[in-house]
C-alpha cells in the first residue's frame, strides 16, 4: 500500500515537473517554414543570460522574451542567421553561445580534453612497459640457485 | 634498487595531478558565472534616443559626450535597485552625473519609487520595452556602466553597487578617468 501511494506521489510530481519544463514559446507567425527553422534553431542555440543553464526557447525570463521577440523581428527584416549571431555576440558576448567559437582565446577550451587524454594515454603506456619491466626475470641467477640448494639441504637434514 | 629515485616521483604523481586539478576547480568555484564580461567595453556608448522620465524631451547617446557619466540600469520592481539606492545617492551628492535607464518599468511605478526614496539622477531615460537594454548587453538590473568624456564605456557594473568589491573597482577606473 505504502508502495503504491509513493508510486502516486512520484508520477503526480511527474506530471508536474514535466508541465513547468514546457517551453514558453510564443506564437510568432512566420512567412516560410525555412525562417521558422532558423528561428528555432537560434533561440535553442543562444543562451539565456538570466538563467544560464537555459536556452532563449525554454526560459521564461522576460529577457529570454525579449530576445526571442528580438530574433522574430530580425527575421522577418531579413537579417541572416549569422547577422542574429553576431547582434548577439556583440551585445552579450561568446557567452551567449552554447557552443563556444573557434579562436586563440578557446583553443584551450578546444584542445584541453584531447591533450589531457594524450597526457594520460602515455602515462599508461608507460606505467604498462615500467610494470612489465619489473616482472621478475625468467632464469634465477646463481647465487638464488645456491640459496635453493641451501634451504633444500638444510629440509633434508632435519 | 638503482631506479628507486624516479619512481617516488612517479609514485606521487598521480596525488600531484589530483592535487592540481582540485586546486584548478576550487578556483573555478569562486568565480561568479553571473559576471559574464561586456563586449562592448572600450566601445562607443550604443546609440539611443530615448524620452524622459520627469520631465518633457529626450536623451540620446550623443548627451553622454563631454562628461564622465554613469549610466545606472534600474527599476522599480528591482529589489536589488534599492539595496544600492544609498550609494547611488551618495555617488550624485560627490558629485558623479549619473544618468538613470528606467528600464521595463511603469513609469508611474518609478516615480514613486523616486518619490519615496529619493531621486540621485542629473536626467531619466525611460527604456520602456528593454530595447535599448538590450543593445547594451543588458541583462538584469541592476547594471552600471561608466562613460568617459568621449563616450566609450570604460567600466561595467553587474549587480548592486553597495557590493564594496564591485564599488572599488568602480572607483579606480573613474579616478584614472578624471586624471
Amino acid at each position: 500500500m505504502k508502495k503504491i501511494i509513493s508510486m502516486l506521489f512520484l508520477s503526480g510530481c511527474l506530471t508536474f515537473s514535466l508541465g513547468s519544463l514546457a517551453a514558453p514559446i510564443e506564437t510568432f507567425k512566420f512567412e516560410s517554414a525555412e525562417t521558422e527553422k532558423v528561428f528555432h534553431k537560434l533561440s535553442e542555440e543562444l543562451r539565456c543570460l538570466v538563467c544560464q543553464n537555459q536556452n532563449i526557447a525554454e526560459s521564461n525570463a522576460d529577457l529570454a522574451k525579449d530576445l526571442r521577440l528580438e530574433i522574430y523581428t530580425m527575421l522577418t527584416e531579413g537579417k541572416s542567421e549569422e547577422e542574429i549571431v553576431d547582434f548577439m555576440v556583440q551585445r552579450y558576448g561568446d557567452y551567449v553561445l552554447y557552443r563556444p567559437p573557434f579562436k586563440p582565446m578557446t583553443w584551450l577550451l578546444w584542445f584541453g580534453p584531447v591533450i589531457v587524454f594524450i597526457f594520460g594515454l602515455i602515462y599508461v603506456v608507460r606505467l604498462m612497459k615500467s610494470q612489465s619491466a619489473e616482472v621478475a626475470p625468467d632464469s634465477l641467477s646463481e647465487e638464488e640457485i645456491e640459496r635453493i640448494k641451501n634451504l633444500h639441504a638444510e629440509q633434508d637434514n632435519k | 634498487m638503482e631506479n628507486n629515485q624516479p619512481s617516488v616521483t612517479r609514485r606521487f604523481m598521480p596525488l600531484i595531478v589530483f592535487i592540481a586539478l582540485v586546486a584548478l576547480l576550487a578556483i573555478g568555484l569562486t568565480l561568479n558565472p553571473r559576471l559574464v564580461p561586456s563586449p562592448l567595453i572600450g566601445k562607443p556608448a550604443p546609440e539611443f534616443n530615448l524620452p524622459l522620465l520627469l520631465e518633457d524631451g529626450s536623451f540620446s547617446n550623443k548627451d553622454l559626450i563631454g562628461h564622465v557619466t554613469l549610466v545606472n540600469v534600474w527599476a522599480s520592481w528591482c529589489f536589488a535597485c534599492r539595496q544600492e539606492h544609498e550609494v547611488v545617492k551618495h555617488l550624485s551628492r560627490n558629485g558623479v552625473r549619473i544618468i538613470g535607464l528606467n528600464y521595463k518599468d511603469e513609469p508611474d511605478n518609478a516615480k514613486n519609487w523616486l518619490a519615496k526614496l529619493g531621486n540621485p539622477y542629473k536626467n531619466i531615460a525611460v527604456d520602456y520595452d528593454g530595447r535599448i537594454a538590450i543593445d547594451w548587453g543588458v541583462y538584469g538590473a541592476p547594471e552600471t556602466f561608466l562613460i568617459d568624456q568621449q563616450g566609450i564605456i570604460r567600466h561595467k557594473v553587474i549587480g548592486p553597487l553597495s557590493d564594496k568589491e564591485k564599488y572599488n573597482d568602480l572607483m579606480a577606473v573613474m579616478n584614472s578617468l578624471n586624471k
